[in-house]
């Protein structure tokens, strides 16, 4: 068509690119990714959000140049006590510095949440991979157990698991809330691959004899890639609220290690709610931020990798 | 494969490369609370053909006669009820999915949904290289060269190889799912519908590039498509199907110029004439293609054919030779 535009009008001049410039590089093709997030940049929401992320990960990160004492250092003579140019947070029960508590509470709750996260992002993603993949029995025997999960209430579960263990660690409680919480995203994966299988790409891909791992690892995965990351951040806050939960009824990660639920888990005292606001507020603030923050940023993904998905 | 013994394995003829024998394909129905089988959707339901080698056999029908259920059985993307499929000298009817797998290399299939039949997260040369990645030992350099081989073949740049699928037109990516079908050298290749999501002027490009490549390749082709039109340009012989049976095979004179089923006659007066001294009586079928799962006694076409008769209902008419390969299930034509 070119060729023949130019051959009836010669006078013109064919478009060429400027000098010293490849034509190749002009345009540049994108892929999928890299359109997801160029759409990712323009919303402002979720780049609000990730600037709130980044600063409470930096906050975590420098946690021990920033505190102005040991978080876990009791000074029995300084209980309970207000606000002052040495404590500014003041300090708790144990006479401990809440300002420093606060900034080592963020790391636990980054930690648990994203290691929970992903914790549970493997084990829904494999066993969902397999049920959608494979159907028929296979599929049948992980849905029951998934309705199985389900239908115990997560938070009595987990508190029964807590109890029986006689001491929790970090590593302990996030495998906890991994093993309950795995029934969900193992449905939305398996959803996600059921509406897959069927399309032609992958009839394609058998035509072409590709491996049963290979059509996972190629085909479904890289096809379900928004719908699973999408999943996976709001899961990140939903797992930071339980561990604040569970601390804030004392069946978290013990004291002293600094948590914001522990020093949330304060405001049960009547006097502290009453008369140190100091105390518990900004450890709720910092919580409601970082969840916010993490939604904020999955549903700028939502819409990134799902263009036609309502942008209201 | 090829240095079998062939004393005990002469079941076809050395021109065929592929035959099938009293295939079906029911899909159960389920239903009521517990899931058990209420009934069958007959999709395909007792067809024999073969396809001779370097030949192109057109598979015409509507939708809903099995066509697509009928090409996906073949090449083994869907398990068969029953009936039996040779390749070459070999049954790969009940092969497991890893010892189809060498086969896969020598049967191909582009699907009618230029949208859909490409992975969208791969870019063309990942595409096309896929097979080649499987099915060869090709280094990567030589996977490079082949791959730009083939967009040349088809007639696409070769800076368009790190493009993605959402970056081309319909016409385009199905010349994407050609080059890709081709890359490992198959000798027998399905289309699916390939044209049927085309604009026209599209489809005759696409068409014409299907029949050079089988000329180059030495390809075989099972051709599906709803329309006679399309089929005529490409096949060296036409069956027409109808609610999951072959109602009438023959080479393509035979089907154009003196088609012996009533559907066939119906379904060639529907196609539009540019000729209008040629007046042809248009047959319009009534009413609509009956539900496979329970379909009609006898010949399954009687409920809309405008010659049906008492014999019709009772006895179902057999797929039975007439003359030089034309091959008619109808009993009007029993006694001549």
């Amino acid at each position: 068509m070119q060729q023949l535009n130019a051959q009836e009008t010669p006078s013109v001049e064919p478009i060429r690119p400027p000098e010293g410039q490849e034509p190749n590089k002009i345009k540049a093709s994108k892929s999928p990714f890299q359109l997801a997030f160029a759409r990712f940049r323009k919303n402002k929401l979720a780049i609000v959000g990730i600037i709130i992320l980044v600063s409470i990960i930096l906050i975590s990160v420098f946690a021990d140049l920033l505190a102005t004492h040991d978080p876990t250092k009791s000074n029995l003579l300084l209980i309970e006590n207000g606000p002052s140019s040495e404590h500014i947070l003041g300090t708790d029960g144990s006479g401990r510095d809440n300002f420093s508590r606060l900034l080592y509470g963020s790391r636990i709750s980054l930690i648990v949440g994203f290691s929970a996260m992903v914790f549970t992002l493997m084990i829904g993603t494999t066993l969902g991979s397999i049920a959608g993949y494979y159907g028929g029995k296979i599929d049948n025997l992980i849905m029951r157990l998934t309705d199985l999960m389900q239908a115990l209430p997560f938070f009595v579960l987990a508190l029964t698991i807590i109890s029986i263990v006689p001491e929790i660690t970090i590593t302990l409680f996030v495998t906890i809330i991994a093993l309950t919480s795995w029934p969900n995203l193992t449905r939305i994966i398996r959803g996600t691959f059921l509406s897959l299988r069927e399309q032609e790409f992958m009839l394609g891909a058998k035509a072409i004899g590709a491996s049963d791992f290979r059509i996972i690892f190629k085909h479904f995965i890289p096809n379900a890639i928004g719908p699973i990351t999408v999943n996976a951040t709001l899961m990140m806050a939903q797992m930071i609220i339980f561990e604040s939960g569970l601390s804030f009824v004392g069946m978290g990660i013990p004291q002293p290690t600094p948590t914001w639920g522990n020093m949330l888990s304060q405001a049960q005292n009547i006097r502290i709610l009453r008369n140190h606001p100091e105390a518990w507020i900004p450890a709720g603030l910092g919580i409601f931020l970082t969840v916010l923050a993490i939604n904020f940023i999955g549903d700028g993904l939502r819409d990134a990798f799902d263009p036609k998905s309502n942008r209201r | 494969m090829e240095v079998k013994n062939s004393e005990d394995n002469t079941r076809i003829a050395d021109d065929v490369l592929i035959q099938v024998e009293h295939l079906k394909k029911y899909f159960p129905i389920k239903g009521g609370v517990l899931k058990h089988t209420v009934g069958h959707v007959k999709a395909v339901d007792d067809v024999s053909l073969t396809i001779k080698k370097g030949e192109t056999l057109g598979i015409v029908g509507e939708s809903g006669s099995g066509k697509s259920t009928l090409g996906r059985m073949i090449i083994r993307l869907l398990e068969p009820t029953e009936g039996k499929i040779y390749f070459e000298n070999d049954d790969i009817t009940d092969l497991s999915n890893r010892k189809m797998r060498p086969y896969r290399k020598d049967m191909q299939i582009v699907f009618q949904d230029p949208f859909a039949s490409l992975n969208s997260k791969m870019s063309v040369s990942e595409l096309i290289e896929e097979p080649l990645l499987i099915q060869t030992d090709l280094t990567k350099k030589e996977r490079k060269e082949k791959v730009l081989n083939l967009l040349e073949k088809v007639g696409l740049r070769a800076d368009d190889r790190n493009k993605y699928p959402h970056e081309f037109s319909g016409g385009q990516r199905q010349r994407i799912s050609i080059a890709r079908a081709l890359a490992i050298n198959p000798k027998f290749v399905i289309g699916d519908e390939p044209v049927s999501a085309l604009d026209v002027s599209i489809q005759a490009q696409v068409l014409n590039l299907m029949a050079d490549l089988q000329d180059e390749f030495g390809l075989t082709y099972l051709f599906i498509a709803h329309d006679l039109s399309v089929v005529k340009h490409i096949s060296d012989r036409v069956a027409v199907m109808y609610l999951g049976r072959i109602v009438e095979i023959a080479p393509k004179d035979y089907i154009y110029n003196n088609p012996l089923h009533p559907y066939t006659q119906a379904l060639l007066s529907s196609v539009p004439v540019t000729d209008l001294s040629k007046k042809s009586e248009k047959i319009v079928l009534e009413g609509d293609l009956p539900s496979p799962s329970d379909p009609p006694s006898g010949c399954a076409f009687r409920t809309r054919c405008p010659l049906a008769h008492d014999r019709c209902t009772t006895e179902r008419p057999h797929l039975l030779n007439r003359d030089n390969g034309h091959s008619v299930a109808c009993h009007l034509h029993d006694n001549k």
